[in-house]
């Protein structure tokens, strides 16, 4: 009987509901009056459902292009020229050594 | 090198150094302005990119079937040629696409499907120069894939939800931007043969010294 009693207990221990949070006891009306009502935020700008000339775009959101332009053609002069330079310079080795070599066939046959 | 290489290269001289002045003179697009002019030097190196892809993909598929070395020769100089035509589209491009379109770059199929033709282009070079015996058969493999991606480079923009320009704007330009579009493409395809030629003429030196050191060696 004894045993029936404590599981009896135990049991209505257990399957008590558990205490709320400090936060769900005070409700709403608390949080409330601690924390201020936040500041109103602006509204964000609306999206652009049709197409805006780049003219017509607001100071901010306007690029100056001529830097974009020179840098373009700046790169291509640079690339094309580098690569002149390049196949130059490998061109100059290549012959170098074949110059060098056929000279050194020629002087052995000679000899 | 060949008779016509000098006085071709004089010609390119002057024909870039006439382009600018031409290209100033052409009207202005009426949405974006002044940085629209970089499509007359964007659109050019975007031909001769694909048109160096193309080169090298045939040169490289006659190299596989025939066994020609010169073929060979010409896909390994088209291959550097794409590499380099392929770098000034792909910086171009963003600039132009900064101010157009707010944007350095968006994973749209035309500039998604250059950047691994370029990527192809780069890969056949590493694989000639890291490769070792055996790699150019192994190159123009790769080769005949960058000459697979240049048609659909191409038509990209006409089947595919894009931002980029179609390929019905050029037909369609004013006179005179026509005519500075076209005086530009005409520049970089002069370019683009003495180039090619000169690169050339360096494989067939490279290849004239090799003969000589195996003739010293027997």
């Amino acid at each position: 009987m004894r045993v029936v009693v404590c599981i009896v207990v135990l049991f209505a221990a257990l399957s008590r509901p558990a205490p709320a949070s400090a936060d769900a006891l005070q409700g709403p009306d608390a949080t409330a009056v601690q924390q201020p009502a936040a500041p109103p935020q602006p509204e964000p700008p609306k999206p652009t459902d049709e197409f805006v000339p780049i003219s017509q775009l607001p100071p901010q959101d306007q690029l100056p292009a001529a830097p974009l332009l020179i840098a373009a053609y700046a790169f291509v002069w640079v690339a094309v020229f580098g690569y002149l330079v390049s196949v130059g310079r490998r061109l100059s080795t290549v012959q170098r050594e074949v110059d060098r070599l056929e000279s050194d066939i020629a002087k052995g046959t000679r000899t | 090198m060949p008779k016509w290489f000098t006085p071709l290269a004089g010609l390119s001289a002057v024909m870039f150094a006439a382009a600018p002045l031409i290209i100033a003179r052409a009207d202005y697009e009426a949405t974006m302005g002044l940085v629209q002019k970089i499509f007359y030097f964007h659109m050019p190196s975007a031909s001769m990119f694909l048109l160096s892809a193309l080169v090298c993909g045939i040169a490289s598929a006659r190299f596989l079937f025939r066994g020609s070395p010169q073929q060979d020769r010409l896909a390994y100089a088209a291959a550097e040629l794409a590499v380099l035509f392929g770098a000034i589209t792909l910086v171009t491009g963003p600039l132009w696409a900064r101010k157009a379109w707010g944007v350095w770059w968006a994973w749209d199929v035309r500039l998604t499907s250059s950047l691994m033709g370029w990527m192809v282009a780069w890969a056949y070079l590493l694989v000639r120069k890291y490769g070792g015996p055996g790699s150019d058969k192994l190159a123009a493999g790769l080769a005949l894939f960058g000459m697979a991606n240049v048609p659909f480079v191409y038509i990209s923009v006409n089947y595919w939800r894009t931002i980029h320009p179609k390929t019905s704007v050029v037909p369609t330009l004013p006179a005179d931007m026509g005519t500075a579009l076209w005086f530009s493409f005409a520049c970089f395809l002069v370019l683009f043969v003495l180039l090619l030629r000169l690169r050339v003429h360096l494989e067939e030196q490279r290849a004239r010294l090799d003969a000589l050191y195996l003739s010293l060696d027997t």
